[in-house]
């Protein structure tokens, strides 16, 4: 005779009422889990989209996500021309914030060459840029569907394809533009100083500028060697891709990182004393069936079971309604959230290990209890 | 059924309990002897504080003495100390206790509480619940066999639980203020059934009571006096 599923069954609706608040905690937990992995992931995305093996900066600059890197646009002919490099593409990133029905939209602005490397990986409705010029694909986080058309700098673009999951460190969805489209679109928000001396003729640098050309390299060649030689250039300076990555993660990510971490420790914790409080709780209100077990003749693994098997069926049923819940409203978070099935894991594991440790509590109070109490007197 | 010559189950001889020392100890029990026999149905007296629960507790195994002997069903189990490494299985297979409020498990219903004493001492589920049914039919609460303890009536849920008390077919009954929760003809009806139940098991049953109107039904009446052993003739029992 099970015992703890008995006294569960009993006090079906309290239980389930518990692990409901078990589970919202467990929600929250698991949605810190998924922002983290949708941050790593997010940030990585765009650094990866492009498949690039080598990135060309700006000298002393670490790239174009981690500070600003201005490099003359016409690089990408000598990048391409260097021995082993079998594609390569200017880009150019910016953020900019352009108004949409009524409401303001913060886009990551890609620009890239068509036909070259940078532009979008795969369009999951609509097309790709087929125009020279006012055509956008668009991360379908934007709100945007093909058809609608947007006002960047002064331009009207019109939307033509969507992509999924393309996103900067801070979560702006990205647009991909024509590289000149975002060229002109960097001059015309760039400061008004700039732009007088534009008017006036004056050479506007902006325009001619990338922020990095990106070049895939012949299978074989030693994308250390090539970032040698450019980095003995005047004022260039070269990346491979996985130091791109990994500046990505330690320069841009990582307090951001850092940060959800802390909180999801914080939150462990919490969950770890609310579980232990409710055990607790749960075998205090028990004390006086658990002196009548022990009066007549349960023996302590009897009296254990109860408890830990009880604690446990708490921590699965709360992590099981938690991870029904996440799954169900991740996809209206403002930022992604990530779920790999080794969080969950991972969580479960967690939860087993509190789940003893607190039953722990209520094991030590159970034991302590004098049969006698049953008797009275 | 005061007849010495019949199976002495309940053997305490010269047995003390304090608490603290110094100036502070308190004599719970002073040199407590006392016999019970087979089929006996004893009880025993006194106001609050005078030792009466102690007395039980230490029959019971629950508690310690601080001095003496005690002898169970011909077994002696406690000689300055515990005779026995495992009370609980003593428990388990001598004893039974009868509460003051029947005491039976909330999420249990009337069958599961009397069969869970039987498979704690080893019986499978399918024994436990044959045997708790037919008790709880002879108990005549058979056909409330599956209630949940919160829909049985007072005396519906005592006989429940001494169906409990009997499961293990014990030879001892202990029960503490077994018809409080009672009006007088329930109480009534709950003392001779306990004394049906000793005469046919051969068993000893001690109760702690206050209930005067049941007295009648006690083969033997002992008074405890500031942790003093009495009989109904005022003796060293």
């Amino acid at each position: 005779m099970n015992l703890a599923f008995r006294d569960v069954r009993h006090n079906l609706f309290r239980f389930l009422l518990t692990c409901l608040g078990l589970g919202l905690l467990m929600t929250v937990v698991l949605a810190m889990m998924g922002i983290y992995n949708g941050l790593v992931a997010d940030a990585l995305n765009i650094v990866k989209a492009p498949q690039a093996d080598l990135w060309v900066v700006e000298a002393e600059t670490q790239g174009p996500f981690a500070e600003a890197s201005k490099i003359p646009g016409d690089t990408r002919d000598a990048v391409a021309r260097l021995h082993g490099v079998a594609q390569a593409g200017s880009i150019t990133y910016q953020t900019v914030e352009a108004p949409f029905e009524g409401a303001t939209l913060r886009l990551y602005v890609i620009g890239y060459e068509r036909g070259r490397l940078g532009g979008p990986q795969t369009i999951i409705r609509g097309r790709g840029l087929e125009a020279s010029h006012f055509e956008l694909v668009a991360d379908a986080k934007t709100g945007l569907v093909p058809g609608d058309t947007l006002i960047l700098g002064r331009n009207r673009f019109t939307v033509v394809g969507l992509v999924r999951d393309t996103m900067n460190s801070g979560g702006d969805p990205a647009v991909f533009l024509t590289l000149a489209d975002a060229q002109v679109l960097q001059t015309q928000l760039a400061p008004p100083a700039a732009r007088v001396q534009a008017a006036r003729g004056a050479s506007v640098t902006s325009g001619a500028t990338v922020a990095a050309v990106i070049a895939r390299l012949d299978p074989n060649v030693d994308a250390q060697n090539v970032a040698h030689t450019v980095r003995q250039w005047k004022h260039l300076s070269a990346l491979t891709q996985a130091e791109q990555e990994d500046i990505l993660i330690k320069s841009v990510v990582d307090k951001a990182r850092k940060q959800i971490g802390l909180f999801l420790g914080i939150l462990l914790t919490v969950s770890a004393v609310v579980i232990a409080l409710i055990i607790y709780t749960m075998t205090m209100e028990k004390l006086k069936q658990i002196a009548t077990l022990k009066l007549i003749g349960a023996s302590d693994r009897v009296i254990i079971g109860l408890i830990v098997q009880q604690s446990l069926a708490l921590g699965a049923v709360g992590l099981t309604l938690g991870l029904g819940l996440i799954l169900t409203v991740k996809d209206y978070f403002p930022r992604r959230v990530l779920l790999e099935p080794v969080n969950a894991l991972a969580l479960a594991g967690i939860i087993l290990v509190v789940c003893v440790l607190a039953s722990g509590l209520g094991v030590r109070a159970a034991l302590k209890v004098d049969p006698a109490t049953a008797l009275g007197g | 059924m005061t007849d010495d010559s019949r199976r002495v189950i309940v053997d305490i001889k010269g047995v003390a309990k304090h608490y603290g020392d110094g100036e502070a100890r308190v004599d719970a029990l002073r040199n407590v002897d006392l016999r019970v026999h087979a089929g006996e149905v004893v009880a025993l007296l006194g106001p609050s504080g005078s030792g009466k629960t102690t007395l039980l507790n230490i029959i019971g195994c629950i508690i310690d003495p601080s001095e003496g002997q005690v002898s169970l069903d011909g077994e002696m189990v406690y000689d300055g100390k515990w005779l026995r490494g495992d009370l609980r299985r003593l428990r388990l297979d001598k004893i039974g206790f009868i509460f003051q409020a029947h005491n039976l498990l909330p999420f249990l219903n009337a069958t599961d509480n009397v069969a869970l004493v039987l498979q704690l001492a080893g019986k499978t589920p399918a024994q436990a619940q044959a045997r708790a049914q037919e008790l709880l039919d002879y108990l005549e609460v058979g056909h409330r066999a599956r209630a949940m303890p919160a829909l049985l009536s007072g005396g519906e849920a005592q006989r429940v639980a001494i169906a409990r008390a009997l499961a293990n077919s014990p030879r001892i009954i202990l029960a503490d203020e077994p018809t409080a929760a009672l009006d007088s003809k329930r109480a009534g009806i709950v003392m001779d059934l306990l004394r049906k139940l000793s005469s046919e098991q051969d068993a000893c049953i001690i109760a702690v009571t206050h209930d005067e109107k049941i007295l009648d039904r006690f083969d033997r009446l002992f008074h405890l006096r500031d942790g003093r052993l009495e009989n109904d003739k005022g003796d060293t029992p």
